[in-house]
Parts: structure tokens; C-alpha cells; sequence
């Protein structure tokens, strides 16, 4: 099998899909605090009020939004690197 | 070859000119309505001309004969462009044009759409996306056929992509149909011909390749659109032209505005009225058949009983009111208990924008989020366009840019349903009725906007109005004050928005026929000419029945894309995700895990709709709350009671997993 990957050997591999799994469970883990969470406590949330915003209808509206496309994008820059760290990136044409 | 390398080199140069090109045309636009009086008629048919015309240009210019520009796009689009491209593929009419009215009716509740929207793309960029470029192949079902070894699996994958897509597909062309006919007062048939016929030439001229910079160009119109109107609302009304900042202002305002509408005696007096008109109507319809024919009598008596002098104006007027009764008393019902709960509605005080969990419970607001969050990441459209891009690499970028792209809208969406309320609280309740401005006039002729002054004041109240969601983002323009240029230039975006997701859908559909169910299972040694030619028949073909049926107009489309997107979150997700994620799964447990998902998504649907059946509380909109976890319950212990996949499959797992190499066991 090891051959059968472009040579690459066994326990990078392992350590490759361990970095990923990890990475992906704190997206995950973020991902459920700014939407279920901020939900969940939206009455709480929006006792805080900030340039009219109460806090609960701004992380609704905006906030977790925010967050969303920076979690991608930072998931997508440690994702590339790892690539290259573990000697799994794609070969250039 | 030449000219398509010197494209792809030019991305930036070629659509920087387009969009300084498309903004000069929109200023010259202004210019000849300001000054030479152009009418919002001719105005309408040159933004469609134009627009549609240049759709169909980019199509005939990105011909292909190729099967892969065909399918995937020569897998040649850079990620920042898929990113656009994806953007104006997933944001529908339903985005562009209801998604804020959804926000002004609904308040904090109306959210869970924002987030649900949004937040999948995150599911997709781990889970799905850079596998799915790694596969390399060109559709979705191609995907579970290779990972559950088979047709079993494909043949569900093509059910569940046409029942999704099509679905999705006819409430795209029945918006086209809209937008032609009110902006162009074209009717809504012909509306629907005339613009499914842009896209026809492009998609068919040019699969994939074609769509993919068509969609491009249709995204850079629809956000266009969308942000003017509330930065110019924006400035207006608070000095801030950010809008997305600076609607926490109006967000203030519209608190004490409800509270003080609530505290007004005029406004208690309306509630009383309502609350009496609905306890008549509860009445009538109690006393059905006799309370239909006793007011027929009693119209029939008045006009018998008028003078012989009696001016004809009042004859007709009896006359008028007795063929507008329900003919038969199940129409009669029907009308009244709309009206009733209508009624009703309006004989209670609202509850605040701002309160969490006012009209949704969390409960539900929670599984409603949940829902659509997953039913993005599985609908076959929006993953079909991570095939497009060059690399796992650029796959994994390309999730971000189109999520910042459509973040773009969606954050807008609340600043727009803000300012709206806002105004219509502030500025419009408490006018005479006399004086109130242009637009609800012109948007009650197509019943978004209305009122009725029912305790005769001649003062509007806020309980006396009713106001379309669509009526938001439609009538922006003219509440902000702005030329009716702007306002066809809304309706270009919304036409762009609903055009661009057609597209995507048409191929999604038209591809799994022709690439899954004919060439792969049917014909395996098909010619590509041959397929194309096929692909290209059926595409035409799937656009007129679906055109056909929209002409139907039927009333439940919007319940059938809600419905569309649990059906993909229940069947898709699972398979796909386990698929990447769970080297032990295997077909049976797979195969199992969809029907499983899928069929107690739909009984829950129907259960719920028709029948009274109630889990928790659950609503009909949040169906797939169920099939998702046991779609991934029932592939994962099936596959632990049955065989593992053979070593071909584990490696092919492995494959799609690292980005080098060549995916495993996969032909072509």
C-alpha cells in the first residue's frame, strides 16, 4: 500500500489524517459554539448591547458569519501547509 | 486553445473591465432617464436585453465540444472565480428577493435562515469539498458509485439529485417567470421562455465551462444590485453609508417605535376591530351553508329594494358584491378561514423584532438551523462545483471565496430588513392615507402592499397594513428615494440570481442522465460525441417540462424546496460524508443508510404536512431533523454487521484522503 501512494510511508500518512482529524474537530467545535450555543443563550446574549446591537441578534445576523468564513479560510491555510509538512502536497504539472 | 489559455490568464483584467463596462452602462442608464425621460418600460426591456444577451454571449463564446470542459470546466477555474461562480449557483430568487422580507416578517427568528445558510459551508469545507476534487470525477452519484462499489448506489444517487435539483428548479423558473412579468408586463409564460431561453444557449452550447463564467458575471451583477440600494438608505437615514454597521440605529429605533405602537389607543382600538371581524367570520363559517345563502339573500334583498332612481353606480356596486361571494361553501370556507387567521393575526400585539424565539421556539430554531445547514452541504449543484477547480489545494480555498462571497449577501440581508421596518414604523404608520408615498401604490397593484383603513380615521396604522416579504427587497429603491434605474437594476440582480442557480440545477440534472444513467450504467462504449449530443438533448428537454410545469404556478413550491433540502441532507450527506470519513463502511450499509435517511425524511414530511403527526414538536420545515442522524446510525452499524469493503475500496478511501496521487480504482 505504502508503494501504492506515490511512495509515501505508512505512519506519515497516519500522522497526516491524525493533524486533520484534530484540525477539524475544533472547526467543528467552533462551528457549534458560534451558532447552537449563541442560540441557545441568545436571551442572555442580548442583555449586551454594542452600538445598537444586542449581542444575541448581532452574533445571528453577523457575528458567526464572520467567524464562518474565517474558520475556512484558516482551515484551508493549516490544510496547504500540512500538505507540504507531511510531504503529501500535490505534485506540480 | 490559444484564445481559451490568454482567457484563463486574464480573469482578473477581463471581469475588472466587465464590471467598470456594466456600471458605466447602469450610470448611461440613469443619465437617459434623468434627462431625456426614458420610461421605466423601456428601461426594463434594455436591463433584460442586455443582460440575458450577454449571457447567451458568454455561452456561445465558451462552446466546447470537450467532455471534460463540458462537465467540469477543463477543472481550470481558480478558486477565487469558482468562489464567485458557486456564489451565484447557490444564491436563488429566494436569497435575492426573500430573504430579507423573511427577516422583516419573522425578526430574530428569520436568522436561523442567515446562519443555516452559511454555517454548511463550513461542514462542506472539511468534510466534503477537497475530497471531492480529489475523486476528480464529474458528478456525484459518480462518487458513491465508485465508493459502494456499484449501481445500486448510483441509482439512488441520480433519485436523489433529480428529486432535489428539480424541485429546486421549477421555483428558479417560476421566478424568472415573476420578475419577467412584473418588471416588463410580459406574461408570466412568455416571461418564462424569453429567459429560460439566455440560459438554454449558454448551458447547452457549453456545459459546464459556459455556466461556470456566466455565473461569474451573474454574481457580479446581483451583488451589485443588492448593495446600493441600503447604502444609499443607509446614508440617508443615519449619515452612515455602511449599512451593515449602521442599521444597529435603526434596530433601536424599531424596539421603541413597536413598544410605543402597542401602548397607542388607535392602534388597540384597530386590534379590537380585527379581533371582531374574525370572531364574524368564525361565526360564518360555523353557520356554513345557511350563513353563505342568508348573505347572498340579503344582497339580493337590498338591491331589490332600491328606488327605480337609484344611481346605476350603486346597482352595479350590490351586483359587484354578489358575484364576489364564494360560489360553493367549501370555497366559502376556504376564503373565510384564511381570512380569519388573517384576522387574528393582526388582533394581537407583535411581538418584538428583536426577542429571540418569538415566532420560532428554540426548539425549533435550533433544528431548523441544524437542517439547513446540512442540506447545503448535500446538495449535488453546489458540490459538483468543487470538481471545477485545478487542485485539492485550490478546493479547499475555493469553499472560503465562495462563502465570502455569499457572506456578502447574507450580511447585508438583515441591514436591508432593518431599514425597511424601520421606515415603514417610523415614516409610514400615522400618515393620512391620503398622503401616503408612490411605492405602496405601485406594489398594491401586484398585491405585496396593503391596507385597510377598517376604523375609518383616514390615519394609517401599523395593524391596518400588510406588506409582502418579497416586498423588501423590490421596493428598496423607491424608499430610499432612488430613480427607477436602480429599481430595474434590482430586478436584473434578482433575474441574474435566480438565472445563475437554474443553470447549475439544469446541469446537475441533465448530467446525471446523460454522464450517470446513460453512459455509465446504460452504454458504457458511447462516443463522446454521442454523449454530449445526448447531454446537450436532455438538458433542453428537462428546461421545458420544467417550464412547463412552473407555468402551473403551483401554490406549494416553497414548502418543495424546503422539502428538497432535507431530502439531500437525509440521503446525501451520510453516504458522502461516511464515504471519506469511515473506511468500514461499506454498501450495504451505505445503501441502507440513504433509503433509511431518505424515507423517514419524507414520511415525517408528509406525516407532518397532512397527516398530524408530531415528534417533540418538530415542524414540517425541519423534516430532515431525523433522516440525518439515522442515515448515519444505519450506514454505520450495517456496515459493522456485514463484510468490510474489499482492500481496493480501503485504498481508494486512503487515496481520496491525501491530496498526492492519482484517487484509486478509478478508470478514466
Amino acid at each position: 500500500m505504502a508503494k501504492e501512494l506515490a511512495g509515501l510511508d505508512k505512519e506519515k500518512l497516519k500522522a497526516y489524517w491524525a493533524y486533520n482529524v484534530r484540525l477539524t474537530t475544533i472547526v467543528m467545535v467552533i462551528w457549534f459554539v458560534v451558532t447552537y450555543v449563541a442560540i441557545f443563550f441568545a436571551p442572555q446574549l442580548d442583555t449586551i448591547v454594542i452600538a445598537g446591537f444586542p449581542m444575541g441578534y448581532y452574533m445571528g445576523a453577523q457575528g458567526s458569519l464572520i467567524i464562518f468564513v474565517i474558520l475556512i479560510f484558516w482551515y484551508a491555510f493549516k490544510m496547504n501547509a500540512a500538505d507540504k509538512t507531511y510531504g503529501v502536497e500535490e505534485e506540480e504539472e | 486553445m490559444a484564445m481559451k489559455g490568454g482567457f484563463l490568464d486574464n480573469l482578473g483584467k477581463i471581469y475588472g473591465i466587465y464590471t467598470v463596462g456594466f456600471i458605466v452602462f447602469v450610470i448611461f442608464l440613469g443619465i437617459s432617464e434623468a434627462m431625456f425621460g426614458m420610461s421605466p418600460k423601456t428601461i426594463g426591456y434594455v436591463y433584460m436585453a442586455v443582460t440575458i444577451g450577454l449571457y447567451a454571449m458568454i455561452g456561445i463564446l465558451s462552446r466546447t465540444a470537450k467532455v471534460s470542459e463540458y462537465y467540469v470546466a477543463g477543472r481550470s477555474v481558480p478558486a477565487f472565480f469558482n468562489g464567485m461562480a458557486t456564489g451565484s449557483d447557490w444564491m436563488s430568487a429566494a436569497s435575492f428577493i426573500g430573504m430579507a422580507g423573511t427577516i422583516f416578517t419573522l425578526g430574530y427568528d428569520g436568522l436561523a435562515y442567515i446562519m443555516g445558510w452559511t454555517g454548511g459551508y463550513v461542514l462542506l469545507a472539511v468534510f466534503l469539498g477537497p475530497y471531492l476534487r480529489k475523486f476528480g470525477q464529474y458528478t456525484i452519484p459518480d462518487f458513491l458509485g465508485a465508493r459502494y462499489g456499484g449501481n445500486a448506489a448510483r441509482s439512488i444517487g441520480i433519485i436523489a439529485a433529480i428529486t432535489a435539483s428539480f424541485t429546486y428548479l421549477i421555483a428558479q423558473v417560476t421566478g424568472v417567470g415573476i420578475i419577467m412579468s412584473r418588471f416588463l408586463n410580459l406574461d408570466f409564460t412568455v416571461g418564462v421562455f424569453v429567459g429560460l431561453g439566455g440560459i438554454l444557449v449558454c448551458s447547452m452550447l457549453g456545459g459546464m465551462k459556459a455556466v461556470t463564467w456566466t455565473q461569474v458575471a451573474q454574481y457580479i451583477i446581483l451583488i451589485v444590485a443588492y448593495l446600493i440600494p441600503p447604502t444609499v438608505m443607509s446614508y440617508k437615514a443615519t449619515g452612515n453609508p455602511i449599512s451593515e454597521i449602521a442599521y444597529g440605529q435603526a434596530l433601536q429605533k424599531i424596539d421603541a417605535k413597536e413598544k410605543a405602537i402597542n401602548a397607542d389607543p388607535k392602534e388597540v382600538e384597530v386590534m379590537a376591530l380585527w379581533k371582531k371581524s374574525a370572531d364574524e367570520l368564525d361565526a360564518d363559517i360555523k353557520g356554513l351553508p345557511g350563513s353563505l345563502a342568508a348573505k347572498k339573500t340579503a344582497l339580493e334583498a337590498k338591491l331589490a329594494a332600491l328606488p327605480a332612481t337609484a344611481a346605476v353606480a350603486e346597482k352595479e356596486a350590490i351586483n359587484k358584491a354578489i358575484t364576489a361571494l364564494p360560489a360553493t361553501p367549501e370555497i366559502a370556507k376556504e376564503k373565510w378561514s384564511a381570512a380569519k387567521t388573517a384576522a387574528l393575526g393582526k388582533s394581537k400585539p407583535m411581538k418584538p423584532y428583536l426577542q429571540p424565539f418569538a415566532r420560532l421556539d428554540m426548539k425549533n430554531m435550533l433544528a431548523l438551523t441544524f437542517c439547513l445547514m446540512v442540506g447545503t452541504a448535500g446538495l449535488p449543484h453546489i458540490l459538483m462545483r468543487y470538481y471545477t477547480v485545478p487542485s485539492v489545494k485550490d478546493a479547499r480555498m475555493s469553499v472560503g471565496w465562495s462563502l465570502f462571497f455569499i457572506f456578502l449577501l447574507y450580511f447585508t440581508a438583515p441591514a436591508v430588513a432593518a431599514f425597511g421596518r424601520s421606515e415603514v414604523l417610523n415614516n409610514i404608520v400615522g400618515l393620512p392615507i391620503a398622503q401616503l408615498p408612490a411605492w405602496m401604490a405601485n406594489w398594491g397593484k401586484v398585491g405585496l402592499v396593503a391596507f385597510k383603513d377598517i376604523n375609518a380615521d383616514g390615519i394609517l396604522q401599523w395593524y391596518e397594513l400588510t406588506i409582502g416579504p418579497d416586498a423588501i427587497v423590490l421596493a428598496m429603491p423607491e424608499i430610499a428615494g432612488l430613480p427607477y434605474v436602480i429599481s430595474g437594476l434590482v430586478a436584473a440582480g434578482g433575474l441574474a440570481a435566480a438565472l445563475s442557480t437554474a443553470d447549475g440545477l439544469l446541469l446537475t440534472i441533465s448530467n446525471a442522465l446523460s454522464h450517470d444513467l446513460y453512459y455509465k450504467m446504460l452504454d458504457p462504449h458511447a462516443s463522446i460525441n454521442k454523449r454530449l449530443a445526448m447531454s446537450r438533448t436532455l438538458l433542453v428537454v428537462t428546461a421545458l417540462i420544467a417550464a412547463w410545469v412552473a407555468t402551473y404556478k403551483i401554490t406549494i413550491i416553497v414548502e418543495l424546496v424546503a422539502w428538497a433540502f432535507s431530502i439531500a441532507a437525509a440521503s446525501f450527506f451520510p453516504a458522502l460524508v461516511m464515504g471519506i470519513w469511515d473506511k468500514r463502511s461499506n454498501k450495504a450499509g451505505a445503501l441502507a443508510g440513504m433509503y433509511v435517511g431518505f424515507f423517514s425524511c419524507v414520511i415525517y414530511m408528509v406525516g407532518s404536512r397532512f397527516y398530524g403527526l408530531d415528534i417533540w414538536g418538530v415542524k414540517t420545515i425541519s423534516s430532515g431533523l431525523f433522516g440525518i442522524p439515522l442515515g448515519f446510525i444505519v450506514t454505520y452499524v450495517v456496515s459493522r454487521m456485514t463484510a468490510p469493503p474489499s482492500q481496493e475500496l480501503q485504498d481508494f478511501v486512503e487515496s481520496v484522503r491525501i491530496p498526492r496521487g492519482a484517487a484509486k480504482g478509478v478508470e478514466e
